[in-house]
């Protein structure tokens, strides 16, 4: 049986018709839409290379059936620039060295992005490393980004300043 | 992964319906069943997906001072919300302490209390499993067995529960609500859980086509809120499974403690209450003798099932910790390193 869903992919409405319902949102992405900046790491929940942002929340990827999501937002890591213009968490990763292969980043990228909306951790970098341990690194960035992600946020904290002054 | 049918039934019933067909089961975030679709440990024939369903995913406070929290509630959702963490804090503790934030982004509230064992040998087809395999044997046994179970095991199954939130949750008497066949009923949480004794298959007092549709806290558990923690030992800080946890609740009146709440996690195939402790403790001073003869009293009937003595000492230790812990009170708020023995702010207590 086909099943037809509809999804929001970085801003632009998408149609699908599955002809199986195992396709998960990871497979999808990559398959059919050719956007494989979402890195499929164990594909099992464990690594967070998969991450995206649904509906403004990250999750894995990997463990979403697409046909689930019918009518989701959907933010990868394709659709976080502007033009040539870095998102300030792609900036602050080049910045502080915060990779070393790349595999992981778009991963981390999106995940930091994810936190960063959850206002958890704020500038604290114990809650940091504590928010963002659904991402491995194999190449053990760990510190450059830890420090890309305070970089970024002090530059939340500043913005919002600037507002409310 | 095998192929399977999907529904998207629009209510309730239709969903029991659905899902009390043979070789049915629900889908709600899928961050467990998928991964257990994946490696072929769980063959469905018919997903029913549940995600969509309207009504079930509310956290609601009742007249009668009860809380009542919707089955799609995620595990984020619940534990960032700010009332809830305020009155539940071990609760909101041991969601924390689980996972990662991508997975608790999803998880749900039904489907957490429904996750299946993390035994390596479940995982493995390859291994003779009893709980996969009805008959077939237990190669945990003879295994790798050091984070096995030490209470209420059974030659035929030594795996462990891995949920965190249900740890808290027991020793605050939740209340499971249940949609199936013969209409709505509800269980205490404590018996939602079976230890496997012959039929490790059978995790659950659950029928064909229930339906779990809220968690439900007593207006009593609230008043636990000043002294309660939940504590969690595991091979790495964060994003690990617990060896041992802890979830200790007081109620202290006038110096005393008036009534206690103590639950393990990690130790057995259900979230272990351990009511004999709690008798131990009540109407005693919140003292390190008094909270040694508790957990003394909690592991008395722990066992090692393999390689794993050291759980029974580290779990009288964890829940000396804990109850420490909850007698100094509920932190302001949650620590960086939720439930953690080794966080470098308040709850570090290095023996």
């Amino acid at each position: 049986m086909n099943h037809s869903i509809s999804l929001t992919v970085n801003g632009a409405r998408r149609d699908f018709v599955l002809d199986d319902p195992r396709v998960t949102l990871l497979d999808l992405l990559r398959e059919r839409l050719h956007l494989t900046g979402t890195k499929k790491g164990c594909d099992r929940g464990q690594c967070g290379a998969c991450t995206i942002l649904v509906d403004g929340k990250r999750i894995n990827s990997c463990l979403a059936l697409a046909v689930s999501h019918d009518g989701a937002d959907i933010l990868t890591i394709e659709g976080i620039a502007r033009g040539d213009q870095l998102h300030p968490v792609q900036a602050a990763f080049i910045a502080h060295d915060g990779f070393q292969c790349g595999f992981c980043t778009p991963g981390q990228i999106m995940s930091a992005i994810g936190m960063m909306q959850e206002a958890k951790a704020g500038n604290d970098p114990e809650r940091i490393r504590e928010c963002m341990s659904g991402n491995l690194c194999r190449c053990g960035a760990y510190a450059g980004i830890v420090d890309a992600v305070l970089e970024a946020q002090a530059g939340v904290d500043g913005s919002n300043q600037r507002r409310s002054a | 992964m095998k192929q399977f049918d999907y529904v998207r039934p629009a209510t309730v019933a239709e969903a029991v319906a659905a899902a009390a067909q043979p070789g049915a089961v629900y889908l709600a975030a899928g961050t467990n069943l998928l991964d257990l679709m994946k490696g072929n440990i769980s063959r469905p024939d018919l997903l029913v997906d549940v995600t969509h369903l309207d009504g079930l995913d509310g956290i609601e406070r009742l007249a009668d001072g009860s809380l009542r929290i919707g089955a799609l509630v995620s595990n984020a959702d619940l534990a960032h919300d700010a009332e809830f963490a305020k009155a539940y804090p071990a609760v909101a503790e041991a969601l924390l302490s689980g996972a990662s934030a991508q997975l608790r982004n999803a998880a749900t509230v039904g489907g957490n209390l429904l996750q299946r064992t993390r035994c390596a040998y479940f995982y493995d087809t390859a291994s003779r499993c009893n709980k996969r395999e009805p008959g077939s044997g237990c190669d945990a046994r003879d295994g790798e067995n050091r984070t096995h179970a030490v209470l209420g095991w059974s030659e035929s199954c030594i795996a462990t529960h891995p949920s965190d939130f249900c740890v808290p949750l027991v020793a605050l008497d939740a209340i499971v609500e249940i949609e199936g066949k013969n209409g709505r009923r509800e269980i205490a949480l404590d018996e939602l859980h079976r230890l496997p004794g012959n039929t490790p298959e059978r995790e659950s007092a659950l029928e064909p086509g229930d339906l779990i549709v809220a968690v439900r806290l007593p207006p009593a558990a609230r008043g636990f809120a000043p002294h309660a923690r939940y504590l969690k030992v595991r091979e790495r800080t964060s994003y690990a499974f617990a060896i041992v946890s802890a979830a200790a609740a007081l109620r202290v009146e006038n110096g005393k403690i008036a009534e206690a709440r103590l639950a393990l996690g990690g130790v057995a195939a259900k979230p272990w209450r351990a009511r004999a402790a709690e008798e131990v403790l009540s109407g005693s001073a919140p003292t390190a003798d008094a909270f040694q003869e508790a957990a003394s009293c909690a592991l008395a009937d722990a066992k090692p099932s393999g390689d794993n003595s050291y759980k029974i000492e580290l779990a009288r230790r964890i829940v000396v910790r804990a109850l420490t812990l909850a007698a100094a009170g509920t932190p302001a708020r949650i620590p960086a390193l939720p439930a953690s023995p080794f966080a470098s702010t308040s709850g570090a207590m290095h023996a």
